[in-house]
């Protein structure tokens, strides 16, 4: 059988001159997401893209699957292709939604005619077509105001295309188009929904992680790169650079007040991550960080943070609740995976009271004492790339 | 070079072991339950291993029921007794610190309307048997203590326990676990007088995935898994032939007396070589197990010491659970304090160790204390 995904762009239809930009990067991101599954001709027109499998064995469900978290649609369909040919309509259609029309009890039919030579009218379509699904399958009754399913003819330039209720699309705009960002991620609840949230918004994404062996494990940093592949699946590939920080916390620990630990440690992080986004073409840093969750993310502590970089820091989070967060990363299929239990750079010598009111001036003076200035520049040559594809297995 | 010290965890196969289940998946790859030749010759082979095995454990071979491993065994038997006996009676007497395993099981049976009492070990570790034997009552079913702990290596007296219990009341069902004891020290099954008693394989150079119960003559449980005639009920299911066989194999390398005087030099040089070094405090007692040595290095998380360790390709295993963690129900039921429990190694030893291992472990265990940051 011949069928087709169609794909109903969002935001991208409100972006004027740029509107043909957007609609190439949201083609070469389902032709991205779509890899591995076989030969397909992505194309577009009236508004829509035509996701054409080119062989009888392509998976279709594991197509939609992959296309309901592609940012920038807003709805998609699975239809069926037929000749613009009445007869073949009327023939098609009941025979190709057979097991939807089982399953409801009422209908009704919705005909769309962008090819306006097509010798019927939309309402004609319609009646010729209820008529026919009415006498194939007796059980159903027509229901125009609040019908179970909507059966949907859309004549266009190809060819009749056939489709019940769409799908809804994951939103947003596409990946690519709003330029890109890093993402401090270490391996907690929050980084990874706040990355998801960015890449809504059509940010690329670059990610950096900080290792601390042995104080942090490989299972850590493996944990770090399974999330980063389910982030993938909405965001698309990225480069994930980790960052070796051992020494630099050895040496907060040792050479600042223990209750600035952490703030101190956050600056560094924005300081290596601001050099590393600026080498990877990255406009801004993002993080996961949440008003007041913990001691390093009060008002004052954000804002002695913030000092640390001249890039803009994205904080998705930053009005939400945990469980706001945590009901995200449900539904992108990272909670159980970030809740396995080990240390990260974050939590490995964390003060038993942090400084809640940080000042500026005596972080800045505190970490002065430190002497990072090489380390970081060691950090960061010694840099661990890894490549992150939404593949399951690695 | 590679220096493992963690063989309480699990053990490398032995080539003989490893050979045999190869061996036993390409040629002899009946089902035993098949009535033709191939059949013939797996039960055979199947048979074999039961008897080397049920000669180890001092018991008859028919009465050695082949599981899936520890865990299977310890649910079969705590599960199995329960529920032949719950007419009887709903109370399980269970020492503080058993493994996991039999732990959980008989937490679920709490759940299920079972009432359960913890028996605390003395300093050391040791089960007192008069405690189990006084918790003993009436109502009581089921008393499971392990012959060896995991975590610190304590022995307990096993036929101590069933005497002192037996003398309360004879006919409460007696399981002890010796996953931690088969291998390294005699275990008498029979002559214990235990109702059932659980090994695995891995522990000692066998494969992974096969473990054994044995169940005393006479005693009646009840099955977790139904399905099939396989060892006689009690776990239907094709029989992991390769598997067994090789369980067999390595059984039959047993060599408990050498070894054990082998690990035992190497035991008490560990003790000697780690206290020497400032910050270590040694968890295990003086009459534990050798092939179990658990220490705590002061102010250096378990998994921080670990990682370093491995580093240098010294494999341990930490004490506790990791930080997020609770500590380990066994370090708190002894009385070792948070801080220390929280910076506990154990290191466990088989036959292929020497002291170069300890030499290493030592050596890099003193160069962590310097270098690595107190966190406790």
């Amino acid at each position: 059988m011949n069928e087709i995904i169609l794909v109903k762009d969002g935001e991208i239809s409100l972006k004027g001159l740029n509107r043909r930009a957007f609609e190439d990067v949201l083609k070469k991101n389902i032709k991205t997401t779509l890899y591995g599954l076989g030969k397909f001709e992505i194309t577009s027109a009236q508004s829509t893209i035509y996701v054409k499998p080119l062989s009888e064995d392509i998976d279709l469900d594991e197509a939609c699957d992959r296309i309901s978290r592609v940012f920038g649609i807003v709805t998609f369909s699975r239809a069926g292709v037929c000749r613009k040919d009445m007869a073949e309509i009327l023939d098609f259609a009941p025979e190709y939604l057979k097991e939807k029309l089982e399953d409801v009890k009422t209908f009704k039919v919705e005909a769309k005619r962008s090819d306006k030579k097509f010798p019927y009218k939309s309402p004609e379509i319609c009646r010729e077509l209820g008529g026919k699904i009415l006498e194939q399958f007796p059980h159903l009754t027509v229901d125009v105001h609040n019908p179970q399913t909507t059966v949907t003819v859309e004549v266009r330039d190809f060819g009749a295309y056939i489709h019940t209720d769409p799908i809804k699309g994951a939103g947003g705009i596409p990946v690519g188009t709003g330029g890109n960002a890093a993402i401090l991620i270490s391996g907690g609840i929050d980084s990874p929904v706040a990355a998801y949230m960015m890449a809504k918004r059509g940010i690329k994404l670059t990610a950096i992680h900080f290792a601390s062996p042995p104080y942090t494990s490989q299972r850590a940093e493996d944990k770090v790169i399974r999330l980063l592949k389910k982030v993938s699946k909405y965001s698309g590939p990225m480069t994930m650079y980790t960052v070796p920080f051992t020494k630099i916390q050895e040496t907060i620990k040792d050479k600042c007040p223990e209750e600035l630990f952490t703030i101190i440690m956050r600056r560094l992080m924005m300081k290596i991550s601001q050099r590393i986004a600026l080498d990877n073409d990255c406009s801004a840093l993002i993080t996961g960080e949440s008003l007041g969750q913990v001691a390093s993310q009060t008002i004052h502590a954000l804002g002695c943070t913030d000092e640390a970089s001249d890039m803009v820091v994205f904080r998705p989070l930053i009005g939400m609740d945990k469980q706001e967060i945590i009901d995200i990363s449900y539904k992108i299929d990272t909670f159980e995976t970030s809740i396995e239990p080990y240390e990260d750079c974050c939590t490995v010598f964390t003060p038993k009271h942090p400084r809640t009111r940080p000042i500026l001036k005596y972080v800045k003076q505190a970490e002065e004492a430190g002497d990072f200035g090489d380390m970081i520049e060691e950090a960061l040559k010694n840099l661990k790339v890894t490549h992150i594809f939404p593949k399951e297995d690695y | 070079m590679e220096h493992y010290l963690d063989n309480s965890a699990t053990t490398v196969v032995s080539q003989k072991a490893a050979e045999k289940a190869f061996e036993v998946m390409l040629k002899c790859y009946g089902n035993p339950s098949s009535l033709h030749a191939k059949g013939l010759e797996a039960e055979k082979e199947l048979e074999l291993a039961r008897n080397l095995i049920a000669r180890a454990i001092g018991c008859e071979s028919d009465r050695l029921f082949f599981t899936s491993g520890g865990t299977e065994a310890n649910n079969t038997a705590v599960f199995g007794a329960c529920q032949a006996l719950k007419k009887r009676g709903n109370k399980i007497v269970v020492s503080a610190v058993e493994h996991s395993s039999v732990l959980e099981a008989v937490k679920e049976l709490e759940n299920r309307g079972f009432s359960a009492e913890y028996i605390a070990p003395e300093k050391d570790g040791i089960i007192p048997p008069q405690k189990v034997a006084d918790a003993v009552d009436d109502s009581t079913v089921l008393v499971s203590v392990m012959t060896t702990n995991n975590e610190l290596g304590a022995v307990n007296d096993i036929s101590a326990v069933v005497k002192a219990v037996r003398k309360k009341k004879s006919s409460v069902i007696i399981h002890t676990d010796a996953v931690q004891a088969f291998g390294k020290i005699p275990v008498k099954a029979k002559k214990s007088d235990v109702d059932l008693l659980t090994v695995s394989a891995h522990k000692i150079h066998g494969p992974k995935g096969v473990g054994a119960l044995y169940i005393k003559k006479g005693v009646r449980i009840v099955p977790l898994h139904f399905g099939g005639e396989q060892e006689k009920k009690i776990r239907p299911g094709t029989e992991a032939l390769p598997l067994i066989c090789a369980f067999g194999e390595a059984v039959g390398e047993f060599n408990i007396d050498e070894n054990y005087q082998k690990v035992k030099e190497l035991n008490l040089y560990a003790r000697k070589k780690l206290s020497a070094i400032g910050g270590v405090v040694i968890n295990s007692g003086d009459n534990a197990l050798p092939y179990i040595l658990n220490i705590s290095v002061r102010g250096i998380r378990s998994e921080t010491m670990l990682h370093y360790l491995e580093q240098n390709e010294i494999y341990v295993s930490s004490g506790s659970a990791c930080a997020k963690g609770k500590p380990s129900h066994v370090l708190s039921a002894v009385g070792i304090n948070r801080d220390l429990a929280d910076s506990a190694l154990r290191i466990s030893f088989s036959k292929f160790n020497n002291k170069g291992d300890i030499d290493a472990l030592a050596e890099f265990i003193e160069k962590g204390c310097k270098s690595l940051v107190k966190k406790i």
